[in-house]
């Protein structure tokens, strides 16, 4: 059940992306979809009532293996969010030129671009 | 548990209002809001770690998008694109959505991961085995950084492209001196 | 005047210090509590954000100039490379952590997790370094009229040519 309301974020950023003409809210659209994605991926490892996966001083290991959370998600969702800031970074800086070169955000006005 | 649907039904709520709102500048800082709301679910999900980095990474991209699109003389764009294909896209996500929730039924429920199901999944050797190996006593660190530090290697490319990326578009001496040729 | 307000600039003299401060230490105790590499160098990159949002452009690249930032940026990818490349040599595979196999330290203290730190370290310097690059170049540009074309011009934070 959860994990459909999670389906229905990322299908929210995606109706932004197809529908909407502002090239800003398409950027926002895509944004969007990266929370939904990174946010699913730690949802699968989540265990019921777990614990962080850090290890304090003097826990014991055993006890700890029950109750830990899955630590493989939530490594490579840290380096999935610093790549979004990267192409966040080169999107936004599409998005300018495209302003400076057609002087509006109305992709429908950019004729050039149109296939 | 409840929480979680509470917060992520905020999210949803907050992302319709970023994508349907008219003034740019308040659908920038409603996903700024998502953002900061998703930073919060992580940390009810046990990952502080993902939560620290995205409180963080939502600062900068909110200061990054404000200050470099919402320029005073933008003209405000309205209305949607036209009617056919946007009838198509709507058809389109309502198909994925039936496609989703059947696949959604297969995988393992929320709370009983893989790690709980299967004994020899790779996460559980880190898990028991990590501080013995690495010596770290973040697990999460013993992983991108000692088991599978390709990836950060990856990562780091990829980001060094992206960051190249931008500083090549942006440039604008060298589009001068082509101009005066 | 350049920046922000009286009150603005007070408040990030004092609280610039701290912020960078916190990233070092995000970067160094990554590997035993929440944080690491990525979190300790954003971190360290918004405090010269902020330099730049309060006090204009000038003042924070007197600190560190964007071909210190550039430089910064590939000696962070090469120091990282670097340490996986001495695994070779000392391991025998790419990526070992040697030093954690040779001469393990004590669990639970700064000293222990062998080449984690030192690639936290590497990872943070690239990190922060890169993304203070790209917002230096993204913040201060404007598109403005200039007869009947656009084009980009370089602004103070107050959007005054």
């Amino acid at each position: 059940m959860i994990y459909i309301l999670c389906l229905i974020f990322f299908m929210v950023g995606l109706y932004g992306v197809l529908v909407k003409k502002n090239i800003i809210k398409i950027v926002l659209g895509l944004i969007i979809m990266e929370y939904a994605v990174n946010l699913f991926l730690i949802m699968l490892g989540y265990r019921e009532g777990g614990v962080a996966p850090i290890i304090s001083e003097g826990d014991s290991i055993t006890e700890f293996i029950k109750h830990s959370v899955d630590p493989l998600p939530q490594a490579l969702v840290l380096t999935s969010i610093v790549i979004g800031l990267g192409v966040i970074a080169l999107m936004v800086a599409i998005c300018i030129r495209l302003y400076e070169k057609y002087g509006t955000f109305d992709i429908t006005e950019m004729r050039r671009l149109k296939g | 548990m409840e929480i979680i649907f509470v917060l992520l039904l905020l999210m949803i709520i907050g992302s319709i209002v970023a994508l349907e709102t008219k003034d740019l500048l308040a659908a920038v800082i409603s996903v700024g809001a998502v953002g900061l709301i998703l930073s919060v679910t992580f940390l009810f999900l046990a990952a502080p770690d993902i939560a620290i980095v995205q409180i963080v990474v939502e600062v900068l991209v909110l200061v990054i998008l404000i200050r470099a699109t919402i320029s005073r003389d933008t003209t405000a764009v309205s209305g949607d694109r036209e009617f056919f294909g946007m009838a198509v896209s709507i058809v389109l996500l309502v198909v994925i959505v039936i496609f989703g929730i059947r696949v959604f039924s297969d995988i393992p429920q929320f709370g009983k991961p893989i790690i709980a199901l299967f004994r020899d999944a790779p996460s559980n050797t880190y898990i028991s085995r990590g501080l013995k190996d690495t010596g770290a006593a973040n697990i999460v660190t013993s992983v991108i950084l000692d088991y599978r530090a390709y990836d950060t290697l990856g990562e780091a490319t990829v980001l060094f492209t992206a960051i190249l990326g931008a500083l090549a578009i942006l440039r604008s001496k060298a589009r001068k001196k082509l101009k005066g040729k | 005047m350049v920046g922000m307000t009286l009150i603005v600039k007070t408040v990030a003299r004092w609280v610039k210090s701290f912020i960078f401060l916190y990233g070092i230490y995000i970067t160094l105790y990554g590997h035993l509590t929440p944080g690491g590499g990525f979190a300790g160098g954003v971190i360290v990159a918004c405090s010269f954000i902020l330099l730049i949002l309060a006090f204009g452009k000038e003042k924070a690249l007197k600190r560190i100039s964007k071909a210190l930032a550039s430089e910064l940026d590939s000696i962070g990818a090469l120091m990282f490379l670097i340490i996986a490349l001495l695994g070779i040599f000392a391991g025998g595979t790419f990526f070992i952590n040697f030093i954690q196999k040779n001469a393990p330290g004590q669990d639970f203290h700064l000293l222990s997790a062998g080449t984690i730190i030192l690639s936290n370290i590497a990872i943070a310097v690239k990190v922060g370094s890169s993304l203070f690059m790209v917002f230096v170049i993204l913040a201060v540009l404007r598109v403005v009229k200039k007869g009947d074309k656009l084009e980009m011009i370089q602004t103070n934070m107050r959007g005054e040519e």
